[in-house]
């Protein structure tokens, strides 16, 4: 047994408090300046009693900020993300886990070479890549002659240049993210610990793969998938770098790229409390995500570690 | 590695690893080849000459002032934002251990800033030090009687951007550390504790060292975090400015590619962020191996 130490126990639990309310001072002071009326917020210091202006201000931000059409966007990309990341990368864990054929360590490499290289570091290229996907296969397109090939066929000249654009698609907004190892490591790691005794009485029984994969597999799973589900929506709601890229057209922005619109600027009016107010809107999904899911969400973040 | 047991079929594996090959040499591996060809051209902005000029790009890269500035801007940024959010968030995980029955309140309570994107924690923060509104600018600057301009002064809007940066990660770090501290035996806590050892001194002898992976584990993430995944508060807050101050190396690829239309200098800049995290990464895995001999 430790020793008791009422003093420092004493000091524990103030400093514990002094640092959660250091850690939650900006969202307390986001939530009443969301709550004040211009004249109010704009006075210094802003006075830290909360107002009755808190359902004006969210609508306003929300009518201003294009935030119903935004929170889709952003709603849709993050479920894309982390459903393709999670499909994606069971299946291809599954395939280097449990069979073996010629090009199955290729495979491995070719997929793990790409482990926590973010899209921050390969932008410029891969924002082409989704600009035409298509690129690659031109000089192919025209090494092959395909064009006079054509022209030969149709009596007269034809030009084809191959393009398909993902710029302001949600498929560009979701498919360049999806590219990551680090749910295929996860899942790999997993699979390994499965015991070895599930398999071979599945295929006793007779069970096929895919059988073994969908009847055994993904229920053992459900807790990683639980904890993957939850990281990888806040990361691809939090997306920022790309969706600014990908994206021109204001009803296919995310909410997260939209806010910066709403910041007063030096001329503007200082409205803070609907800069605030949209802030407070566009961060909820996410944090209920966290909050709803903790213990999955822990569990996620710091196992792979060990 | 694979398993004992194992399903034979000829086809069905390559169909089932194919998508992700498939996105994978979309998105990353042509993209990267591209990068690694735009940094060995130059070329003008429509794309109409390309020349190639061998490792140019890269010399007049690491000539240029500008570049060298966004450097050390860059090293300064990731290792105040390291610093900040590792000993916040150790010394609160090491307050709530302490903190024997409300745990789980604890930690939900601190748990959700990891949930708010970077660029809202940056708008968050600009309300808090706005020169003119914010009222942490304000005690600053009436309390401790220090200029505070981040509009005007480079340092300033430094010091700005760390601490939106700081934040957030604090509450990644306190998970971690916490989880840490848990999975330390107590029977050792409680038999220095019968040796006289004070809980401070257990915390410097036990804690802390067994506690040495976790840091070397969260120190390395902090600082790809604020490589990368910052991008989103420079660009809310200060758009690299006053007079590049802000400017860290993610930002100044997107300005000179984006903005600038310099795709050989962007690609290569690229090209040097990718070689350094390629570093941690293999450093990170050396250690990881590392970590699963001692455990055995």
């Amino acid at each position: 047994m430790v020793e008791k130490t009422p003093i420092l126990d004493t000091f524990t639990y103030v400093f514990l408090m002094l640092g959660i309310l250091v850690v939650g001072f900006p969202i307390i002071y986001a939530i009443i300046a969301a709550t004040l009326p211009l004249d109010q917020v704009s006075r210094v210091p802003m006075p830290m009693i909360p107002g009755d202006q808190l359902l004006a201000n969210l609508r306003e931000a929300w009518q201003r900020g294009d935030l119903g059409t935004q929170l889709m966007n952003s709603f849709i990309m993050a479920s894309g993300i982390t459903f393709g990341k999670i499909v994606v990368s069971m299946l291809g864990a599954f395939s280097i886990v449990y069979f073996d054929y010629r090009f199955r360590t290729v495979a491995f490499v070719t997929v793990f070479c790409t482990l926590m290289l973010p899209v921050e570091v390969r932008i410029l290229p891969t924002y082409e890549m989704a600009a035409n996907l298509l690129g690659p296969l031109q000089p192919l397109w025209k090494f092959l002659h395909i064009d006079s090939i054509i022209s030969w066929f149709a009596g007269h000249d034809i030009k084809v240049s191959l393009e398909l654009s993902l710029l302001d698609t949600y498929t560009g907004l979701i498919l360049p993210l999806v590219a990551s190892a680090t749910c295929t490591f996860l899942f790999r790691q997993f699979f390994l610990t499965v015991p070895e005794e599930l398999c071979e009485a599945a295929k006793m029984d007779g069970a096929s793969a895919m059988t073994f994969f969908t009847r055994i597999l993904l229920p053992l799973s459900k807790t990683n998938i639980a904890a993957l589900i939850v990281i990888e929506f806040v990361y691809g709601w939090n997306q920022y770098l790309w969706p600014l890229l990908i994206t021109t057209n204001p009803k296919m922005t995310t909410a997260v790229i939209g806010l910066q619109n709403l910041i007063p600027q030096a001329d503007d009016l200082p409205e803070w409390n609907v800069a605030m107010a949209a802030a407070l809107i566009v961060m909820l999904p996410p944090i209920l995500v966290v909050l709803f899911m903790q213990r999955w969400f822990v569990k996620g973040l710091v196992d792979p570690e060990k | 590695m694979i398993k004992r047991s194992i399903f034979k079929n000829r086809l069905l594996p390559y169909l089932l690893i194919l998508p992700q090959i498939l996105v994978t040499a979309t998105f990353f591996y042509w993209p990267a080849a591209q990068g690694v060809y735009q940094s060995l051209m130059r070329s003008d902005p429509f794309g109409l000459h390309n020349r190639f000029i061998w490792f140019d790009n890269f010399i007049a890269l690491f000539t240029d002032p500008l570049y060298l500035k966004s450097i050390g801007i860059t090293l300064v940024f990731s290792a105040s934002v390291a610093a900040v959010s590792i000993s916040m968030g150790l010394f609160i995980a090491t307050m709530a251990n302490r903190a024997f029955k409300v745990k789980t309140v604890i930690r939900t309570m601190l748990i959700w800033p990891y949930a708010v994107a970077p660029a809202i924690s940056g708008i968050l923060w600009l309300f808090l030090l706005h020169p003119s509104y914010g009222v942490v600018a304000l005690f600053i600057e009436k309390y401790l009687s220090i200029p505070w301009n981040p509009v005007l002064n480079g340092n300033d809007a430094l010091a700005m951007v760390i601490l939106a940066s700081a934040w957030k990660e604090i509450s990644y770090n306190f998970v971690f550390f916490l989880a840490g501290m848990q999975s330390i035996p107590h029977s050792l806590i409680e038999a220095a504790a019968m040796d006289g050892a004070s809980p401070f001194r257990r915390f410097w002898a036990i804690t802390l060292p067994m506690l040495s992976p976790t840091l070397f584990f969260v120190t390395v993430m902090n600082i790809i975090y604020a490589f990368f995944d910052t991008f989103g508060v420079i660009h809310t807050v200060t758009q690299g400015g006053p007079g590049g101050a802000t400017n860290i190396l993610v930002y100044k690829v997107y300005q000179d590619g984006f903005i600038g239309l310099n795709l050989g200098s962007s690609a290569a800049q690229s090209i040097v962020l990718m070689i350094l995290i390629i570093i941690i990464t293999v450093l990170q895995f050396k250690y990881v191996e590392r970590k699963v001999q001692y455990t055995g």
